[in-house]
């Protein structure tokens, strides 16, 4: 069977992990590739990179980054931020990047999704989401969840499928940070309307919390970033508990 | 030593990383007088079947490659390429297995590309597979799979039904997922293939 997948994502500026990292076994908590090399062998199903320092200058300082994590680490990875046009992910995929995650550049040029998966197949893309629920509905937002736009989270996301997206990150704004379990409903509703896999991110504080997104919403992945880096989740025991309630998970 | 047909279609940095990280000595073929320095072959591929075909063909290697009497393992799009024909572009491939690419037809519960890992059993003898539980996961990400075929199927995936993980005919190999991408016994099946 097809196993359920965990993604630490770890946030990067100026190739350097940001946000604290807390592993004792660490020489340098800084430092991504050593932090991706420790996941990757704890068990870790992928990684996810967001460079929150995309400017030109700071992408060079990436590509390098990307080249060192592809030389040592020996699960798939997917590098997002700043990637708005086909030279930037052309230069990812050079360097050894799996996947690249776009999420406003595409909000605002919505065909950058089609040119890149007809440069680089759909398996190239991960379209990323973030939402919150303005009202009774979920609103699209851009700007780490400051900046609404018009669109509703469906919608755009059926539109994402149809444009050649080959994923679905989708991050719940309203839960991200609240440590209080991920938004099974929307997430559900989601899995239910697309044909491609859906990532989902954003309120994981528990073990519990990955057991229900899996068991509720059939999603394909889950990704965290907090309660890996502090520890207080550990890759192993989630996959542990997680295969004690019957579900699938890469040993 | 390993010779990767390059061809132009797809990223090999990841593959050629993990040969290097494995100690596996490799080097890149571009003419037909470049096969002889090698003792086997890897075809790598990433995208469009029929896409890579076109570029396979506009080396002018082809003949060369199906007369390849040395350990040849094809990877993703580069093991499709080995087959007769794919649907994705209607494409005539390399024809060196009488077996057929095809689309995963569209089944509630099951999307695609078929992306993650899955559990590859082989089903026959063969050192491809020497030191590598049953059931192991690989890494897959394709929208299209092989058939299978008692007669060439290495190795099975279930994913909608039973396909081929891995094909082998002769000294012909193929994986549909990425071994530079799985793990620890991705690395030991790439071991295994330096030393078949």
């Amino acid at each position: 069977m097809l196993a359920k997948r965990i993604i630490p994502c770890l946030d990067v500026k100026d190739g350097r992990t940001v946000k604290g990292v807390n592993f004792v076994d660490l020489r340098d908590a800084g430092d991504p590739v050593e932090l991706a090399w420790n996941y990757s062998q704890q068990g870790a199903d992928e990684l996810v990179f967001l460079d929150i320092s995309a400017t030109v200058e700071k992408r060079k300082t990436l590509i390098e980054l990307v080249k060192a994590v592809a030389r040592q680490i020996n699960i798939p990875f997917t590098i997002g931020g700043g990637i708005t046009e086909i030279a930037d992910a052309d230069a990812l995929l050079n360097a050894g990047a799996d996947k690249i995650s776009i999420n406003s550049a595409a909000v605002r040029n919505p065909a950058l999704i089609d040119e890149l998966a007809k440069a680089f197949g759909v398996q190239f893309v991960i379209v990323a989401v973030d939402t919150r629920v303005m009202g009774d509905k979920n609103i699209v937002h851009l700007n780490g969840g400051r900046l609404p736009t018009d669109k509703q989270t469906l919608d755009w996301i059926l539109e994402a499928e149809s444009r050649g997206a080959g994923e679905i990150l989708l991050t719940s704004m309203d839960h991200d940070g609240t440590k209080a379990g991920f938004d099974n409903g929307f997430l559900t509703q989601v899995n239910n309307a697309v044909n491609i896999p859906v990532i989902a991110s954003g309120g994981a504080g528990s073990v519990q919390h990955f057991v229900d997104v899996f068991q509720q919403t059939n999603v394909d992945a889950a990704l965290a970033a907090s309660v890996f880096h502090y520890g207080e989740i550990l890759i192993p025991d989630l996959k542990a508990i997680l295969r004690e309630n019957n579900i699938e998970v890469r040993v | 030593m390993i010779g990767i047909i390059r061809y132009g279609a797809g990223n090999i940095f990841s593959l050629t990383a993990t040969l290097e990280r494995l100690g596996i000595a490799y080097g890149m073929i571009s003419t037909e007088a470049d096969f002889e320095k090698y003792d086997r072959y890897i075809i790598p591929g990433v995208g469009h079947a029929g896409a890579a075909m076109h570029k396979l063909e506009s080396t002018g290697l082809v003949p060369a490659i199906k007369a390849l009497d040395k350990p040849t393992l094809g990877i993703c799009v580069g093991m499709q390429l080995l087959t007769s024909y794919s649907e994705e572009g209607d494409s005539n491939l390399l024809d060196l297995f009488p077996i057929k690419t095809l689309k995963f037809p569209h089944t509630d519960g099951f999307k695609v590309p078929h992306t993650g890992w899955n559990q590859v059993f082989p089903e026959k003898e063969n050192p491809l597979f020497a030191n590598i539980p049953t059931g192991s996961h690989f890494y897959f990400v394709h929208s299209y799979f092989i058939e299978y075929d008692p007669l060439y199927t290495l190795s099975s995936t279930n994913y909608t039904h039973k396909f081929s993980a891995s094909i082998w005919r002769g000294n012909f190999y193929g994986v549909q997922f990425h071994p530079e991408k799985s793990g620890t016994y991705g690395e030991q099946l790439l071991k295994n293939f330096s030393k078949i």
